[in-house]
């Protein structure tokens, strides 16, 4: 009846020893982790979007980068290694897969988080006069490149045919990002009058005035707008990649505090019932008959809408959505006899509420989870829409679609606004999806 | 009464029975075989998971296809194959040919529609009668058959109306209505009080002698298959192992697994009386009202009284088996005592009054009284590891306990219950309904408590497991000197462990007294009544009984 062994070894033991029992059970978690769509790999993509949400607010991209790409990769490459070892085919094949969908995904996922690398009117790297600059994370003036004039002392404006000048004299080079424009990069050589065309659309004719102006031979070699100009001539690709971003962190976020709070919430209520809950209740439902849309239009006008502050708005209303099934939840789970044990043996409510309880009511409340996120998204790209969103200048889906609105004359503004909220609630609904199956209790629990 | 050399009514041949496809498929039912003549009743007896209820809905082709599927055999229904039968044909056969009637009466009628149009729809459907007038007449008669009071104004009450056995009563009529040549029932009463259940098995009784219909009886009491069948098949693990007259099995049977069966009722001595131990638990007068609030203003208008002045006093060591049926009140007496719902009167526990008590104030005393729940499935968290499950008391009284300490600890109450330390590490949803229960002990036992209340602790459980969990506390008992509070309906159980018996009623103290004496003579109307149906599955005294 001893038990010499320490308790902390006996444990570490038991984690690493693969005996007969547990070999199936490790195979089986790397064979999970060779799956894309599961809640480790949607908790991994909500940690990058976590950190991401550093860097915003932080405002330096320098902030994020390194383990994010890794993050999202790190379970099919582990299970291509076990593949490997234990020559699965099919598990090889599975991994492989994994490792290009999940690379795609990391790939896509870091466009919108690294957006300042994808389309920014500062390139990465610049190396001038045998030293390197990185534009893209820090600031440098006109006088780092040599500027002496009246300039010296603004921040280099890397898309000015001078500085590139000055930098190729001294025998450096500029590495660009894909697109050279900024979400508020003004295009000062537009052929036609904002919004003007996406470049391959344009004719000879109508390039030739900039052609001409800049000594080139037609209309292939000016600096593309791909889908187009907005009406104040800036790049549309650049601006839906920022708007993107915006658009899906703010989803997540919302959805993530709201969960919080309609969770803690609606497990007080159920938990506790009686009072408490009558109380709560017939406050949310006088709450819930507020009109949301007119007290945002009051609150805008009084103070500033900024992402946060749209943020902070939303979160007064949203919250209500997962409270309701979360009460439900609880209230039903509390007279379970699990329960009554725990309470029993003396364990305290909060312990009884976030042990026993709140794991059960997980499946419910995450089958919402998908229509908060993109009800979230689509609520910030109306606001943006009507006027009433984020500042003038931001990247913002709702803007974009306002303005297809008020062009008609130039349908690339309204589609590419259009495929991109589309395309993009939709993958949100995946995602939720895929956390929902993870925590499905028909997956969990095989016997 | 059997013409043996006439062709059985039904013949179910080399029935085999999967579920799942390719590498996941499990044989449920393998290769099994029997027959049911004309006017007799067939036993199918087993523990749960043998197959039994999978066999018997096989007859009606009511699995879930294409879930399930049949890799092998035959089931003749007066020379018909049923298998070969389109979806269609089988609907004629459905209760018309072939009655069912389920387990659990609470969800087997349609809480939305009258009882009147239930058993309606099933005479319309057969096209049996086909005016208004015919199908309120039959369905009268139907009514006044299985025994319902009153038919007239029964026609327009909805199921919740009913009592449980009411319910079933209706639901024997549903499956009788087209005069079926086969019933199947599948454990009827076992979601029954034990006197109601007596009465559902004396209707079927009469309804057969009636009808002259064959009744396949599925079942884990062997109780009743004595008192029912005219032969009994006993499955498991998906075959049957045995079967032959009832008289023959019973008296001489072959396969070890009967002899086992036939072996497990729960046997032994209880724990004797102690008259000079000291008394762990005191009430007086206890009583647990729920209030009943109507309006607005939530008013109390009236109580509903789960425990109405109870007194009892048990002393170290002994067994108080605490016996009543659904609904008199016995769990809600047992939470009382621990605090666990809210009650008037005092509480002594070793000589402390408890009442009152803050629920901080409440926790050292928690160590020493625990309880133990009737469901295993429902009474361990499912997301916990059974270690956590075990260890969690510790972690509440003895926070500061080192942690090689509580694993001792952990892995000693588990030997104590016969599991091994070493599957400590897996969840609740790997181990068996008696495991589970084993682990629901040791939650209890870890903390080294002086009281339990066992709530029902076996009444999931199969027969053979049952015993054993008898034989577990008993031994437990005398080890560690506890003091239960047991909990049951089961009286054979009650018998084999307890010291001393309240037989409750309506929240009430009916009887009480030392076990022995009321076993031998139990002096109210009431417990006679209950003795006569749980050890004879007779009715005696119908008006001491509630409906």
């Amino acid at each position: 009846m001893d038990f010499p062994r320490p308790p902390f070894r006996t444990r570490i033991e038991h984690l690493l020893a693969v005996d007969k029992d547990s070999k199936p059970k490790l195979y089986l978690q790397l064979f999970d982790a060779a799956e894309i769509f599961s809640l480790n790999y949607a908790l991994e993509l909500l940690l990058s979007a976590g950190i991401a949400t550093l860097g915003l607010v932080l405002d330096s991209p320098a902030v994020v980068i390194g383990a994010m790409l890794i993050s999202p990769l790190m379970g099919p490459i582990l299970a291509g290694g076990l593949a490997l070892a234990a020559a699965d085919i099919y598990l090889g094949i599975k991994s492989l897969l994994s490792v290009l969908l999940s690379s795609l995904c990391a790939v896509l996922f870091a466009a919108a988080l690294f957006a300042e690398f994808i389309a920014n009117d500062r390139p990465f790297l610049v190396k001038y006069d045998g030293k390197y600059f990185f534009p893209a994370l820090f600031t440098y003036t006109e006088e780092d490149f040599g500027t002496t004039d009246e300039l010296k002392d603004t921040a280099a404006n890397f898309r000015d045919p001078q500085i590139q000048k000055q930098i190729a004299e001294k025998g450096g080079y500029i590495v660009w990002p894909l697109i050279r424009y900024s979400y508020d990069t003004h295009n000062l050589d537009l052929p036609t009058p904002a919004p003007s065309k996406p470049t391959w659309l344009l004719t000879e004719e109508e390039c030739a005035p900039v052609v001409k102006r800049k000594g080139l031979s037609g209309c292939r070699d000016l600096e593309y707008n791909w889908l187009g100009t907005d009406d104040q001539g800036r790049d549309v690709v650049a601006r839906l990649i920022y708007g993107f971003r915006i658009s899906v962190l703010f989803g997540l976020i919302l959805t993530a505090i709201s969960s919080v709070i309609g969770i803690v919430v609606g497990a007080v209520q159920g938990y506790f019932g009686g009072w408490t809950d009558l109380l709560l209740q017939r406050f949310i439902e006088i709450w819930t008959s507020v009109p949301q849309l007119y007290l945002l239009l009051i609150i805008s006008s009084v103070l500033v809408p900024g992402f946060f502050v749209l943020l902070g708005i939303l979160l007064l209303f949203s919250w209500v959505a997962l409270e309701g099934l979360v009460r439900a939840e609880f209230l039903r789970g509390r007279n379970f006899e699990y329960i009554r044990a725990a309470r029993a043996l003396g364990v305290s409510n909060r312990v009884i509420m976030f042990r026993h309880l709140l794991p059960n009511a997980m499946v419910a409340t995450l089958t919402m989870l998908p229509f908060i996120l993109s009800s979230s998204v689509t609520i910030l790209t109306a606001l943006d829409f009507l006027g009433l969103g984020l500042p003038p200048g931001s990247p913002s889906l709702g803007e974009l679609l306002a303005q297809g609105k008020a062009n008609i004359q130039a349908p690339w503004l309204g589609l590419s606004g259009f495929f991109t909220v589309a395309i993009m609630l939709s993958l949100l609904i995946f995602i939720g999806e895929a956390v929902r199956d993870a925590f499905d209790p028909r997956k969990i629990f095989v016997p | 009464m059997m013409d043996a050399a006439a062709p059985p009514l039904l013949s179910v041949k080399e029935l085999s029975v999967a579920f799942g496809q390719g590498e996941g498929r499990t044989l449920a039912v393998n290769r099994v075989s029997f027959d049911v003549r004309k006017g007799e009743t067939v036993a199918l007896v087993g523990e749960s998971g043998s197959g039994k209820s999978v066999t018997a809905l096989s007859v009606m082709k009511l699995l879930p296809y294409p879930a399930a599927s049949h890799p092998s055999g035959r089931i003749l229904f007066k020379g018909r194959d049923l298998m070969t039968l389109s979806e269609r044909e089988m609907q004629q056969v459905r209760g018309k040919d072939i009655g069912i009637v389920f387990q659990e009466p609470m969800t087997s009628l349609n809480p939305l529609h009258t009882i009147g149009r239930q058993i309606g729809e099933a005479l319309i459907l057969h096209g049996s009668v086909t005016s208004q007038e015919q199908v309120r007449a039959r369905t009268l008669e139907l009514l006044a058959q299985v025994g319902i009071p009153d038919p007239e104004q029964r026609l327009f009450s909805y199921p919740h109306q009913l009592s449980g056995g009411q319910r079933q009563r209706v639901m024997i009529a549903m499956a009788l209505a087209n005069d079926p040549d086969l019933l199947i029932a599948d454990e009827p009463t076992t979601a029954l009080d034990v006197t109601v259940q007596a009465q559902i098995l004396k209707l079927l009784k009469d309804m057969q002698a009636r009808f002259g219909m064959a009744i396949l009886f599925i079942t884990h009491d062997l109780g009743i298959v004595r008192k029912m069948a005219d032969r009994v098949c006993i499955m498991r693990l998906g075959e049957i192992v045995e079967q032959g007259p009832v008289e023959r099995v019973f008296a001489a049977p072959e396969h070890p697994y009967t002899r086992a069966l036939l072996a497990a009722e729960p046997k032994g001595e209880p724990a004797p009386l102690n008259p000079t131990a000291p008394v762990v638990v005191q009430t007086d007068d206890l009583k647990v009202w729920f209030p009943v609030r109507r309006g607005v203003l939530r008013r109390t208008v009236g109580h509903i009284k789960a425990v109405d002045g109870v007194s009892l006093e048990l002393r170290k060591g002994e067994t108080l088996g605490v016996v009543g049926e659904s609904g008199s009140g016995k769990t809600t007496l047992g939470l009382a005592i621990l605090r666990l719902v809210s009650s008037d009167g005092p509480i002594a526990f070793m000589g402390k009054p408890l009442q009152g008590l803050k629920f901080k104030a409440m926790r050292p005393h928690r160590r020493h009284m625990q309880i133990v729940f009737q469901d295993p499935y429902g009474s361990l968290s499912p997301r916990l590891s059974v270690a956590d499950i075990v260890a969690e008391g510790l972690t509440v009284h003895h926070p500061k306990m080192p942690e090689e300490e509580r694993e001792r600890r952990v892995i000693r109450a588990l030997e104590d219950v016969g599991i091994d330390p070493e599957t400590r590490f897996r969840y609740p949803h790997e181990f068996s309904g008696g495991q589970r229960q084993r682990i629901a002990v040791a939650r209890a036992l870890v903390l080294e408590p002086s009281f339990i209340v066992l709530d029902e602790p076996t009444s999931a459980l199969d027969m053979l497991i049952q015993a054993q969990i008898v034989d577990l506390l008993r031994d437990l008992q005398k080890r560690h000197d506890l003091t239960y509070m047991f909990i049951s309906h089961d009286l054979k159980v009650i018998a084999a462990l307890a010291s001393k018996v309240i037989v409750m009623r309506q929240g009430k103290v009916v009887e009480a007294g030392p076990a022995a004496e009321i076993f031998k003579a139990p002096k109210h109307e009431y417990t006679r009544a209950l003795f006569a149906a749980a050890f004879d599955l007779e009715i005696t005294a119908p008006e001491a009984v509630a409906q």
